[in-house]
């Protein structure tokens, strides 16, 4: 299936290769370089790429291509899921999937991928399993490692990769046993000039934090699970009981994974916890421009909305701009025209503004679309979609661990058109 | 440092030398130095050469053979870690003259008892398929011995050596099939992804097609392709009716829980299984999953919005609830963009049109040009394809002409001119604005456009078009070749029409023409002119001109860059390019006849049991499965499903949701019913189901006919469970139909009463009680009922008078004489009488009366009799032997019987002696006019009900005259 993996970094080194079978020569990148050329930017690079001998399948995450070599008829959507779980096993292993982390770790990077994959066709995924077979390096264990001589590879197969459970390792012991849900929404939307919304939705996860001894046996309960629409699981969960009964059974992983995520059904109607009044003008013929936007909270539930962060992509006609921001700071990007506004808080007191003047390169005919703002905040303790967990089960051990709930509101891909 | 005796000193090394391996730099040349290692005790150590060998191996054959030993010694080891990690070694040293090696090792590998060293084997298979495919046969034989394997560790890898070795062996699935589909909730994602694609195959070449019985939209539009002959061919199939073959069913069942996988990659597989194979109304719930993949990075997008894109073409219906969800964000990356546009402007349709072209606004104006340029085109197709908004499109394109974007305008021009050539309606306004245009513009292809189209319309617009030809014959050297082309077009058509005035203009654009750098315009301008200009050499071919250039030209057809990927699968690499990839496998046709089912059939004896229920028994798998072992599994599903294939006329939902209940300990039947084994709650659940239908069918009292043969198939059924249901399960059942049959009677009263129809209903229902043995302590609260209710019913069949009635005898007799004639009044004679309730014996419409005669006086009372009798009509008396002689003090009594005819009328006659006569009456109360009769009370309202008015009989049943 999968032949080779290249890593190649944003100015076009390719700083790791992997072979699975026979060795491919790194000018088959060319092909990839040429299409990297073709597109205006890096997120346009095509994914799949056809030349004369190879296929090419490439992901971009941090900053890195992860371009994968196939030789024939494969479901493409294989090879990146599979190459998004490569980068997401670094991240896990290193802190951070970024060029130096990798460079710093190539062996460790090696004998993951080494493990990963057997003649193209992946092994071992679930980080459970291949942090038992390969250690994730810590400063502590470097430092034993050096003066005794140990590796930190794993001489025993790991029982999880053996039995029906692959994702939970055996024998796991904490002193603490604890057990976190983050159950995180985020509104996807879009939010016309005159401020209706064009489309809006609901987009939740929950991601948990299990650190318990042995093998627990949870059931968690909503108490309204019917809000969920569409939903998608760990494979640790039993999917007939969900069916049957609404509640989430399963042993879990050890640390953190995403337990299920999910869609609340369009139908209902999406509260937008913000406002946005905005007033964007270029004048014809003149060299300069107005730029007005204020934000306001509506249908917030009561709490405050936070960590708001306004992006938007101005036009490239756009040169400069002198702005003052009532609250928070402001950047602009000449080279990018990327417009960062770091609002923080709202306070429905005063509400924070952004005024000032847009300096256009002279000459240029105005624009005629006025950029669309890409808006960021965030509101703690507060499920938008009003989930609720109803309660935890433990079942299949003695002690008594501790639980917690989290809920937090993010904005996901919400867009406001001026 | 290879050589030193540190393991530390060596590790070191080892990273070093993987450093420059992974960087691409060379390091062969230590070949020999690592080599001696791979005998090292540290795991680490081993682990690098290993990956040091794996790389270089290739270049370095014979030195390579000196690890060989290692690693055969390896295979034996005890620790299967080390085992599965040698033969991933050995397999994947790419040298060939260890095949043979490598070929005892998978040999042995495949029958090791770690599952995990198998699954390693089924690695190795293809490894040393692609050294040496001599080897087929031999591999042929490990896949079959692998593909029986149950496992669900082995099962992905050994189906992936399968599509590689031998994909064409479908024989080696056809027995492993139903096991494949059982396993495949529990198989790790990518395996299930490999097999899920590799069963698709399989389902297409053994079942018949599904789609055959749908009558949807989807079979039209497909029936629009194809020729008349196959549209027939294809409503002769139609009649026969389509059953699913049960495998079919149970790959589809099996298959859809994955829906939910957090595997794009599964969801893929599974949506492109639902597309291929399952029935049309089926498939419909792939789209909300597939839209769910739309939140993941850039590059799952991509594939996934491919796919929906060919999909959409042919089943609108299917995402057109998500259209919001194809809205383009500003922030999308263009070719996400351009894959929405495609599909929204699929999903178009005469409903939603107007948001959409509203949506469509605002991407006009985007900043991304490119994606503007797409949008353009979208509103032409749209505008073709719904005839409704045509002109409001048009319209709008025609405000962008003044768009400030030259690349905008440019694409509405084009887009334009295609619409205007679909319709050929005057828009001669459009045209002459086009014109204008052609001063400012500068995108060739814009250019060429509008010259087309004024060449085109050059009748409709006689006064510009020369006026244009003449501007173009200015700037001719500097046009751009297709401008060029299009100039030469223009002047020739205006030549033909309108000679007189271009003609010379004609001549120096066609001179101009005649010496052009480029090649093509030399010919195009020498064609032109042989053709236009009439001279001696010319042949019959001037003559035609005319016809030849202002041919009515067919409007193009403005389709999706998607409307020819269906042929290739979805979700595979050949549909995201569009081209055949190598190694890419055709999805067959459907077969007409499907190919015998029993090969899947595992053995003889399993056949009957698995047909169905294997399929239904896997679907709960996702909840059990990692504390059930798959074989303990497949087994219990198949003896359970025993019971299940006996009552062949259950429904399949039902016994679906009951097969679950037995199995799955956590299904939701049994938290209901608590602490019962799961094998009773099945019965219960069963059970109550069927009662209900009972209920059900009495309610409707037309349906005599069916309520019997569901009741009599039912009981049957029911019968069988009913001696293995214990007193539990029994006694929930007995409360139920107690109620049930109380109702059953008070019904059965009424009935019996009206005339014969209900009585055959009745039988019916007793029949139902009949057959469940629980029924007997059924009767116990009225039981007196039962038996008189028989006889009821006899007296009923035999005649349908009211002379049922049985006489009893009176309970009670009231000893209260009457006084007949007082002894004053009859010198001396007394009479009294009294009611003996006896039935008379004169008559059976008399009543006896008995009177008693006293002489008291103090001689004798010769000849008494009755004398004239006065009665009202109709009463008749029967009268006593007269006495002849009644002796002082004496007293004699004797019974006469009286017809009252019913009613209390006073009977009067004469009681005469020897000497007198004394008039005397008789008036009988109610009461003792009656009759005592024994009558159940049903019989006693019928009764009732006929007496109508007369309620004289109102007195409770049993207890007549009594009063």
């Amino acid at each position: 299936m999968i032949h080779s993996l290249f890593l190649i970094n944003c100015s076009g080194d390719i700083f790791l290769e992997k072979h699975w079978k026979s060795v491919v020569s790194q000018s088959v990148c060319d092909y990839f370089f040429e299409a990297q050329e073709k597109a205006a930017d890096v997120e346009n690079v095509p994914p799949v790429i056809s030349t004369p001998h190879h296929y090419l399948i490439s992901i971009y995450r941090d900053k890195l291509f992860f371009v994968s070599v196939i030789q024939t008829e494969v479901p493409p959507l294989f090879v990146i899921e599979f190459l998004h779980r490569v980068a997401d096993t670094f991240q896990d292993y290193f802190g951070e999937c970024s060029e130096a982390a990798i460079k710093d770790n190539v062996v460790i990077v090696y004998e993951l991928l080494e493990e990963m994959l057997d003649n193209g066709f992946p092994l071992a995924t679930e980080s459970n399993i291949l942090k038992e077979l390969i250690k994730p390096p810590t400063i502590l264990r470097s430092v034993v490692n050096s003066i005794t001589g140990s590796s930190n590879v794993g001489d025993t197969l790991p029982t999880g990769q053996l039995s029906n459970i692959p994702w939970r390792r055996a024998g796991v012991k904490y002193t603490n046993n604890e057990a976190y849900f983050d159950v995180v929404e985020e509104i996807d939307a879009i939010i016309d000039k005159s401020g209706a919304t064009v489309f809006a939705e609901i987009q939740g996860v929950i991601d948990a934090c299990i650190k318990l001894s042995g093998m627990p046996d949870l059931s968690l309960s909503f108490m309204n699970p019917r809000l969920l629409d569409d939903v998608s699981f760990h494979p640790c969960i039993r999917f007939k009981r969900w069916e049957s009964e609404r509640v989430l059974s399963f042993i879990p992983p050890d640390g953190n994974f995403r337990l299920i995520s999910y869609r609340v059904s369009s139908q209902n109607l999406v509260a937008i916890p913000v406002y946005v009044k905005h007033s964007i003008s270029f004048k014809e013929n003149s060299s300069a421009g107005r730029f007005d936007i204020t934000i306001g909270p509506k249908q917030n539930m009561g709490k405050t909305i936070e960590g708001i962060t306004v992006t938007v992509h101005m036009p490239k006609v756009v040169l400069n701009m002198n702005l003052t921001p009532t609250q928070g700071s402001y950047t602009f990007d000449p080279v990018t025209k990327v417009l960062t506004w770091d609002v923080g808080k709202i306070t429905p007191q005063k509400l924070p503004s952004l005024k000032g003047l847009v300096n256009l390169q002279s000459g240029a005919p105005k624009p005629e679309e006025n950029p669309s703002l890409n808006i960021q905040f965030r509101i703690q303790q507060l499920a938008i979609s009003g989930l609720k967990v109803n309660r935890l089960d433990m079942y299949g051990e003695k002690y008594k661990p501790f639980k917690g709930v989290k809920y937090v509101t993010k904005a996901g891909k919400f867009q406001v058109r001026t | 440092m290879l050589e030193s005796n540190k393991d530390s000193a060596k590790l070191d090394a080892m990273k070093r030398i993987v450093g420059m391996i992974a960087k691409g730099k060379n390091a062969s040349e230590l070949f020999p130095a690592v080599v001696k290692n791979v005998a090292s005790k540290n795991i680490e150590i081993k682990k690098l050469v290993y990956v040091y060998l794996v790389r270089y191996a290739e270049e370095q054959q014979d030195l390579a053979l000196l690890s060989i030993s290692t690693f055969q010694r390896a295979l034996k080891d005890p620790n299967q870690l080390i085992r599965a990690s040698a033969l991933r070694v050995l397999s994947s040293i790419r040298v060939p003259i260890i095949v043979p090696i490598m070929m005892l090792a998978i040999k042995e590998a495949s029958a090791d008892l770690s599952p995990y060293v198998r699954k390693n084997a089924a690695h190795a298979i293809q490894k040393l398929y692609s050294l040496d495919p001599d080897q087929k046969e031999m591999l042929i034989e490990v896949i079959e011995k692998l593909l029986k394997d149950k496992s669900t560790l082995v099962a992905g890898s050994v189906v992936m050596a399968f599509e590689e070795v031998c994909p064409d062996r479908i024989d080696l699935i056809h027995k492993n099939y139903r096991k494949l589909c059982n396993l495949l909730v529990d198989v790790e994602e990518w395996g299930q992804v490999v097999i899920i694609h590799m069963l698709t195959r399989y389902a297409r070449t053994q079942f018949v097609s599904p789609w055959k019985e749908d009558d949807g939209l989807e079979d039209n539009e497909k029936n629009f392709y194809e020729s008349d002959d196959e549209q027939k061919e294809k409503t002769d199939q139609k009649k026969k009716p389509y059953t699913m073959d049960p495998d079919h069913r149970l790959l589809i069942r099996n298959t859809k829980p994955l829906l939910q996988s957090r595997n794009a990659a599964v969801v893929m597989a599974v949506a492109q299984l639902y597309w291929h194979i399952s029935p049309k109304s089926e498939a419909g719930i792939i789209s909300k999953s597939l839209v769910r993949l739309l939140r993941s990075n850039r590059e799952v997008q991509y594939i996934v919005l491919q796919n929906i894109a060919t999909m959409s073409i042919q089943r609108k219906g299917l995402f057109e609830p998500y259209l919001k969800s194809f809205y383009v964000r500003s922030t999308d990356p263009t070719m996400i963009k351009t894959l929405k546009l495609e599909i929204l402007t699929n999903l178009a349709n005469e409903a939603n049109i107007s948001t959409l072209l509203r949506e469509f606004q605002t991407y006009v104006k985007s900043q991304d040009k490119q994606f503007a340029a797409a949008t353009i085109q979208t509103i032409g197709r749209c505008a073709t394809n719904i005839s409704e908004v045509t002109d409001t499109c048009l319209n709008g394109l025609v405000c962008l002409l003044s768009n400030r974007d030259e690349i905008v305008v440019a694409e509405s021009v084009v887009v334009i001119k295609k619409l205007l050539q679909m319709q050929p309606v005057q828009h001669g306004e459009i045209i002459k604005h086009m014109a204008k245009l052609l001063d400012s513009i500068t995108v060739p292809v814009a250019r060429a456009s509008i010259l087309w189209l004024i060449g085109e319309n050059c009748e409709r617009v006689p006064v510009i078009a020369p006026d244009v030809l003449r501007k173009m014959a200015k700037s001719f050297t500097n046009e751009d070749d297709l401008v060029k082309l299009q100039i030469l077009n223009l002047a020739a058509k205006l030549y033909l029409t309108n000679s007189k005035q271009t003609k010379l203009l004609t001549q120096y654009i066609l001179n101009l023409g005649k010496y052009d750098q480029n090649y093509d315009i030399r010919d195009r301008t020498r064609f032109i002119r042989q053709l236009i200009v009439p001279n001696e050499k010319s042949g019959a071919l001037s003559k035609y001109a005319k016809k030849i250039f202002l041919a009515q030209k067919p409007a193009p057809l403005l389709e999706s860059p998607f409307k020819d990927r269906d042929h290739f699968q979805l979700g595979t690499l050949s549909h995201t390019l569009n081209t055949k990839a190598t190694g890419y496998l055709e999805l067959s046709n459907w077969p007409e006849v499907a190919p015998d089912p029993s090969v899947r059939d595992v053995e003889v004896v399993e056949l009957a049991k698995e047909l169905i229920p294997a399929g239904k028994a896997k679907k709960e798998n996702p909840a059990k499965k990692f504390y059930s072992e798959s074989e303990e599994e497949e087994e219990s599903s198949d003896s359970s499903s025993d019971s299940e294939s006996e009552s062949g006329s259950e429904s399949g939902e039902e016994g679906d949701s009951s097969e679950d209940s037995s199995e799955d300990s956590s299904s939701e039947q049994d938290s209901e019913s608590g602490s019962e084994s799961k094998g009773e709650n099945k019965r219960t659940a069963k059970r109550n189901s069927k009662i209900k239908e009972e209920s059900d069918s009495e309610d409707g009292e037309k349906e005599n006919e069916k309520s019997k043969t569901s009741n009599s198939s039912n009981a049957e059924s029911s019968s069988i469970e009913e001696s293995s249901s214990d007193s539990e399960s029994e006694s929930e059942s007995e409360s139920e139909i107690e109620s049930e049959s109380r109702k059953v009677t008070k019904e059965r009263e009424k009935k019996t009463k009206q005339d014969r129809n209900p009585l055959a209903k009745d039988i019916s229902l007793l029949d139902l009680d009949d057959f469940n043995p629980v029924s007997t302590p059924v009767a116990l609260p009225t039981p007196a009922l039962s038996p008189s209710l028989i006889a009821d019913l006899e007296g009923l069949n035999l005649s349908t008078s009211s002379s049922v009635i049985s006489v009893s005898t009176p309970v009670f007799v009231p000893m209260k004489t009457h006084v007949l004639l007082h002894r004053m009044s009859g010198k001396g004679l007394a009479a009294h009488y009294f009611f003996p309730r006896q039935p008379c014996i004169f008559g059976d419409k008399m009543v006896s009366v008995q009177i008693t005669l006293n002489n008291t006086t103090d001689q004798k009372i010769a000849n008494i009799h009755i004398g004239e009798k006065k009665l009202p009509i109709g009463m008749q008396i029967h009268v006593f032997n007269p006495i002849e002689s009644l002796e002082p003090e004496g007293s004699i009594t004797v019974s006469m019987g009286i017809d009252f005819c019913d009613s209390t009328q006073t009977a009067s006659f004469q009681l005469c002696t020897k000497d007198d006569c004394f008039n005397v009456n008789i008036q009988p109360p109610v009461g003792e006019l009656l009759l005592p009769v024994a009558m159940s009370e049903k019989d006693f309202k019928k009764e009732q009900a006929c007496l109508s008015a007369l309620h004289l009989l109102s007195k409770p049943r049993n207890a007549n005259r009594n009063e």
